[in-house]
């Protein structure tokens, strides 16, 4: 109980701190160094009013056990992200994403194929995909190919859907404009329409990155290999290793987090003349 | 030989809307023609006709000589737009580059001819600015140096300052008053602003709406030299009197 004490005054202390920093230091440091210190504060209460109040393991393990069992796990841990991220989740997202731009471009070139596909792609969008995975598993395997498919399935329309408005998204002004230089089509997709469309293919590209997580965890609930982030949280909380279903989350968060911080320094360089980018 | 002209030219939009009926004009080279009326008489329409962005539904326009659509693979006239239309993406020297590099030239080649239209409209030093940071009159006037940069003879102009303020307005009709005698191309200018008609104009066509046709053509007798002051003389005041009657004319046919 006296643990659980201190953590509500560790919590004050440091929320205080924090608004302190807040003032002090310039907008660009306090830009970092205050969610540092709130995620520790996180962690640190967490961990005193767990320990203080006796949560049960199995309702919630101390965050120092989670990170205990993260590190003395790491060789599992890779073999279960290599599996699901990086052969899953990043080659279905890869897939997905390319094919949906392929199909954009063809899109935009074909009205008939425009009006065809995009409300059947706001159809399939709104369809909770992972339905669909014990149907994957049964026709591409227990392997990561299944999973691939999953992602596949989940980020080809909201890609789609991202692109062909993108490569729309010139004014009249603009296309007149590559009228008047007598400008081919490649040169018009090239130097006005594939420019215009970065804003929204890179906001695709971010819509996509949780799904594909999603698809290719959740989809090996389904059936898998013996490991796999799925599969080990799956078993792990099947025999009340809930310490290393957090570890498990915890990579995924880490694994997502990363990408997304990728996509948007991307994002800042490729389109950093788009009025949602301008400093 | 003229630069532009047109025999019984009319648009018919569906639903029969007369755009444009039966248009006589024919503009030699060198001359710098305004078309001004109301909204809805067709001036932008005969523009965009000239600059094959609109077909004509019947009678013949011939652009330098050829049919629009040759004219325009021909690259033969450079077109201003009421908004600047710059890329965002590419800076002002990366603007007037573009048509050059889809006409195939390399930066290098382009870098001089770069110089020299961003010098005419007093833009220098903005080059490697992005259009976002300039201001509208700014904007304007690389779209007016993107527009010289390939040295068509003619120049089609669709409003380009209707969007500005006075002042900036003022500037910039002396201007382009000053690249037109310097480079001496043939002007096609839509406007509806009377002064800035006659200010700029050696030949003023007069519009009217429904359908849109010419009206009458004044001939400009204001000297090529012509400081802003000149708008205070009685003979630019006879001219624009005579252009405000031959509006209200048109509307009251």
């Amino acid at each position: 109980m006296t643990l659980a004490i201190i953590g509500i005054v560790v919590w004050i202390g440091l929320w205080a701190l924090n608004v302190m920093l807040a003032r002090w230091l310039t907008e660009r440091k306090a830009r970092i160094v205050v969610p540092i210190i709130f995620g520790l504060t996180l962690v640190l209460v967490v961990e005193l009013v767990v320990t203080g109040l006796n949560v049960p393991f199995v309702i919630l393990p101390k965050p120092s056990e989670m990170v205990a069992r993260l590190f003395t796990s790491l060789p599992m841990l890779w073999a279960d992200f290599a599996q699901t991220i990086l052969k899953g989740a990043l080659t279905g997202y890869i897939m997905g994403c390319a094919a949906a731009l392929s199909v954009a471009f063809l899109a935009s070139r074909s009205d008939f194929l425009r009006r065809g596909l995009l409300p059947l792609g706001n159809f399939v969008a709104a369809l909770p995909v992972v339905g669909l995975a014990p149907i994957m598993v049964m026709w591409f395997g227990f392997g990561w190919e299944s999973k691939a498919a999953i992602v596949v399935s989940m980020c080809f329309f909201p890609m789609l859907v991202n692109s062909v408005q993108g490569l729309a998204a010139t004014s009249a002004i603009e296309r007149d404009l590559f009228k008047t230089y007598a400008a081919t089509p490649v040169q018009q997709l090239s130097l006005l329409r594939l420019p215009a469309a970065m804003p929204f293919i890179l906001n695709g590209l971010k819509v996509c990155t949780p799904l594909a997580l999603i698809g290719a965890i959740v989809a090996e609930f389904f059936g898998s290999p013996s490991f796999g982030m799925g599969f080990r949280i799956k078993t792990s909380v099947g025999s009340l290793s809930l310490d290393l279903v957090w570890a498990e989350i915890i990579v995924a968060a880490l694994a997502g987090t990363g990408f997304f911080g990728l996509l948007l320094i991307v994002e800042r360089s490729l389109t950093f003349w788009h009025p949602s980018q301008r400093r | 030989m003229s630069v532009v002209s047109a025999q019984g030219l009319s648009l018919t939009y569906p639903g029969n809307i007369e755009a444009l009926k039966s248009v006589d004009l024919s503009i030699e080279a060198g001359e710098f023609v305004s078309f001004i009326g109301p909204s809805g008489c067709g001036k932008t329409t005969l523009l965009r006709v000239v600059a094959d962005l609109e077909q004509p539904t019947g009678g013949t326009v011939l652009v330098t000589g050829q049919a629009p659509e040759e004219a325009r693979q021909a690259r033969a006239y450079g077109y201003v737009f009421q908004q600047p239309g710059l890329l965002p993406w590419r800076t002002v020297e990366g603007n007037i580059f573009l048509p050059l590099a889809l006409m195939g030239q390399n930066r290098a080649e382009a870098a001089g001819r770069i110089a020299d239209v961003l010098k005419m409209v007093e833009l220098d030093g903005f080059g490697t600015k992005f259009p976002w940071q300039l201001s509208g009159g700014m904007q304007q006037r690389a779209s007016i140096a993107r527009a010289l940069a390939f040295d068509a003879e003619l120049l089609l102009m669709d409003e380009p300052f209707g969007a500005l303020d006075e002042i900036v307005r003022d500037r910039l009709n002396e201007q382009l008053l000053e690249l037109w005698r310097a480079t001496r191309k043939t002007v096609l200018f839509v406007t509806h602003s009377i002064p800035e008609a006659v200010f700029l104009s050696t030949k003023i066509a007069v519009m009217s709406p429904r359908p849109g046709r010419i009206s009458k053509i004044i001939d400009n007798p204001l000297p090529a030299d012509r400081p802003l002051g000149v708008r205070e003389t009685t003979a630019f005041l006879d001219v624009a009197a005579e252009v405000r009657a031959a509006l209200r004319e048109g509307m009251d046919e």
